[in-house]
């Protein structure tokens, strides 16, 4: 009986589905939310970056005037730089988190608690990895210092203060807080291997090394493309313990290009020049996921 | 047949319902009050940035000024909206823009306010003024809310910048208090001989560093050099703004600022002073509660705390009861508020009352003169107070002085000048590029 009304059930779900104004009303709330809430936006701000504007006055048309004086801007250029080298240095730390949690995907005690504290920082909210971390390369009286200082260092860095490492100092809870999620996500992607597969192969001779580089990491390339699209994306438009720590200085040695848009849009009231400088980053995080498809893209799709 | 339609039917409504929730927006918020005579009911919006929690006193003063009011004006109901600093100037701004600020708001001097009155956004108080208020403010003031000749807000915070100093610190040195700079050059020296850090200094903040910069622009090259230099009629390339930044550049290399002091904030470069870790401390008057009144803070070392005034340099033009400061927030009467009259008259309500209670009940100096002789307060108080009534001038602070652009030109290259990363000529000269580009 039960059975009978399911196919009825599946029937009129076909009949209903193959009715394409059906198809339309189903997919027109999410396509109305995400037409306001992200593509509006976007031609939004492509609008704006035509406009000389301070964001409260009226506008006035400039054709591609912000563009000019962009392509001229060296902050942008350094902020730019800054920006592709966190994308750098996120994508090998990636290598680092798939390492980790190859070991951990393995059958060795504690990998449940083990991941669970790599996790940690993924759960505590960026201004708080900030403030921790502000504590941490305090000059005086920090951590680090301290324990320098305890090494027998004379005159400890100033992290945040010195323009040669600031930026570098700031890259490191940067990479410390996404840790927890990359590992996740191969953690999962590792586990998700079937068994027979793992077991054909020791069975075959193959060792803990040859197990790990010719058979897991070729069955998960498609998990390793997606993280190093999200990483370099993610890097690109980077933004929250930047602003916390240094909000872009000293002299601008830790400007990224989403702090500087918020500089120039929020601090300067040049609303006009900071939807520019959105714009080329949209632009820039486009280009940058195109090539990154392009040069990792392979047409067998492995299946298992 | 009549189940597929009905079904149909279901999608579209729960679909219209999705389409409405999402966009509704809130238009009860803006919508103030009818214009009115006397008899009607009206509503000010009355939005400010005390909240309970991080101003407890001032927020308390502002209620029991307002519920007075509203006794004294039975048709008018004040309401308030209360936002903190950063969150205020963001939604200011995006009222700003939808054309729906509220009635009565807080604003900044000069380069904050420029924007909002070139929109038209904010309604020209001189009438206010001129009805007998003109005349209980200190003089100067008012004119940093002016454009054209027109004051478009009323102070109601002064500010001027001592220079804060640990009485113990220096008692163990033997240190007095610098009178010329050579005298605070060599108090420098010895506190760095010493092992303490002479100066708290949290230049992240930009503003900070900034202050010690026009006070040696002042000392050297007089109240104008700097005043003229932003507004134009005058050049920063001028030989004593560049000596100026020299001079600073000189304190850096004595190490007399806290370590590491370009990456760290306000905060906590106040931390290093409280924690008497560093000798001295150059901060505005705002910070007053903290050395006498504010029982958070030990007793012990807010009684180790005095001030001094900024020494002068010898061949300097500048004298020695020339300030850094500055008027704070303002109120503003919105141009568009459908209840102007009373807006303006809950603002002249709110400055009167605010003068004579702010000192005695919050510690914060008002723009409105206070007699001291028959209140009672900390002698720091009495003493800035009667600092005040010396001055011979008070120089604006240099990022309110100048529009939005130029301003964060000038604190990026104040940080530079501090990390010697830019040199005291080319510092000159890029001021001078974007205050010509910007003019």
């Amino acid at each position: 009986m039960s059975f009978l009304s399911n196919t009825k059930g599946v029937d009129s779900m076909n009949k209903m589905m193959s009715d394409k104004r059906v198809i339309t009303l189903y997919i027109l709330p999410s396509l109305l939310l995400i037409m306001i809430l992200v593509y509006i936006p976007i031609v939004m701000t492509g609008y704006y970056s035509l406009m000389k504007w301070d964001g409260i006055g009226s506008m006035k048309f400039i054709a591609l005037d912000n563009y000019q004086e962009l392509i001229k801007d060296t902050m942008f250029w350094k902020s730019v730089y800054h920006s592709f080298l966190l994308a750098v240095f996120s994508v090998i730390s990636l290598a680092g988190y798939l390492i980790i949690s190859l070991v951990l995907s393995g059958k060795i005690k504690g990998a449940n608690l083990l991941r669970k504290i790599y996790l940690i920082p993924m759960l505590l909210s960026s201004v708080a990895i900030a403030q921790l971390w502000l504590r941490i390369y305090h000059p005086s009286n920090g951590m680090l210092n301290h324990f320098l200082m305890f090494l027998g260092m004379e005159d400890p860095p100033n992290w945040l203060a010195d323009p040669s490492i600031a930026l570098y100092a700031i890259f490191v809870p940067i990479i410390w807080q996404y840790a927890g999620f990359y590992i996740l996500i191969y953690y999962a992607a590792l586990k998700n291997i079937p068994s027979s597969i793992i077991e054909a192969a020791i069975i075959d001779g193959a060792n803990p090394w040859q197990l790990a580089y010719k058979i897991k990491l070729p069955l998960i390339a498609g998990v390793i493309k997606v993280t190093i699209v999200l990483a370099v994306v993610g890097s690109l438009k980077y933004f929250d313990l930047i602003y916390v720590m240094t909000g872009g200085g000293p002299n601008g040695a830790s400007e990224v290009i989403a702090s500087y848009m918020y500089q120039k849009a929020f601090r300067s009231f040049n609303f006009g020049y900071g939807s520019t400088i959105a714009f080329a980053l949209l632009l820039l995080c486009v280009i940058a996921t195109w090539v990154i498809r392009k040069f990792t893209h392979s047409d067998e799709e492995i299946q298992y | 047949m009549f189940k597929k339609a009905y079904s149909l039917l279901c999608i579209a409504v729960l679909v219209v319902a999705l389409a409405l929730t999402g966009c509704s927006s809130s238009t009860k918020e803006g919508a103030s009050s009818e214009t009115g005579s006397k008899d009607k009911k009206v509503t000010i919006t009355f939005m400010h940035l005390w909240t309970a929690g991080s101003s407890k006193q001032h927020n308390m003063i502002v209620n029991d000024i307002i519920k007075e009011f509203e006794k004294q004006n039975p048709n008018v109901t004040v309401k308030q909206e209360i936002l903190e600093n950063e969150q205020y100037k963001n939604k200011l701004k995006v009222l700003a823009a939808s054309n729906e600020l509220p009635d009565v708001g807080m604003t900044w001097a000069a380069g904050f306010l420029e924007p909002y009155v070139k929109g038209n956004l904010f309604a020209p108080l001189d009438d206010v003024l001129d009805s007998g208020l003109k005349d209980q403010f200190v003089s100067g003031t008012t004119e940093a809310y002016a454009v054209n000749n027109k004051t478009y807000a009323l102070p109601l915070e002064l500010n001027i910048t001592p220079v804060y100093y640990n009485k113990e610190i220096f008692g163990k040195y033997h240190l007095d208090v610098p009178k010329t700079y050579e005298d605070f050059k060599n108090v420098v020296q010895t506190l760095v001989k010493n092992g303490v850090a002479p100066i708290a200094l949290g230049n992240k903040d930009r503003w900070t560093g900034s202050m010690w910069y026009m006070y040696l622009a002042d000392r050297i090259g007089g109240a104008d050099t700097l005043k003229n230099a932003i507004n134009g009629s005058g050049t920063f390339e001028d030989p004593s703004l560049i000596k100026a930044a020299e001079e600073i550049q000189n304190l850096v290399k004595m190490k007399a600022f806290i370590k590491g002091f370009n990456g760290l904030s306000n905060d906590e470069a106040k931390a290093e002073f409280t924690n008497e870790k560093a000798a001295m401390y150059l901060m505005g008057t705002w910070d007053l509660p903290q050395f006498t009144t504010n029982e958070d803070i030990p007793k012990e070392f807010r009684n180790k705390v005095g001030f001094f005034k900024f020494p002068v340099v010898e061949g300097g033009k500048g004298n020695i009861d020339s300030w850094v400061g500055g008027p704070g927030v303002g109120l503003f009467v919105s141009e568009n508020s459908k209840a102007k009259e009373e807006a303006k008259k809950f603002v002249k309500f709110f400055i009167e009352k605010w003068g004579e209670q702010s000192v005695t009940k919050a510690g914060v100096i008002p723009a409105t003169k206070v007699d001291t002789s028959n209140i009672n307060l900390p002698q720091m108080y009495i003493d800035v107070l009667n600092e005040l009534n010396k001055a011979s001038n008070i120089t604006l602070f240099a990022d309110v002085q100048m529009n939005p652009e130029a301003a964060q030109t000038h604190l990026n290259l104040i940080q530079s000048l501090f990390g010697e990363g830019v040199t005291p000529k080319d510092f000159a000269k890029q001021h001078q590029e974007v205050l010509s580009k910007t003019q």
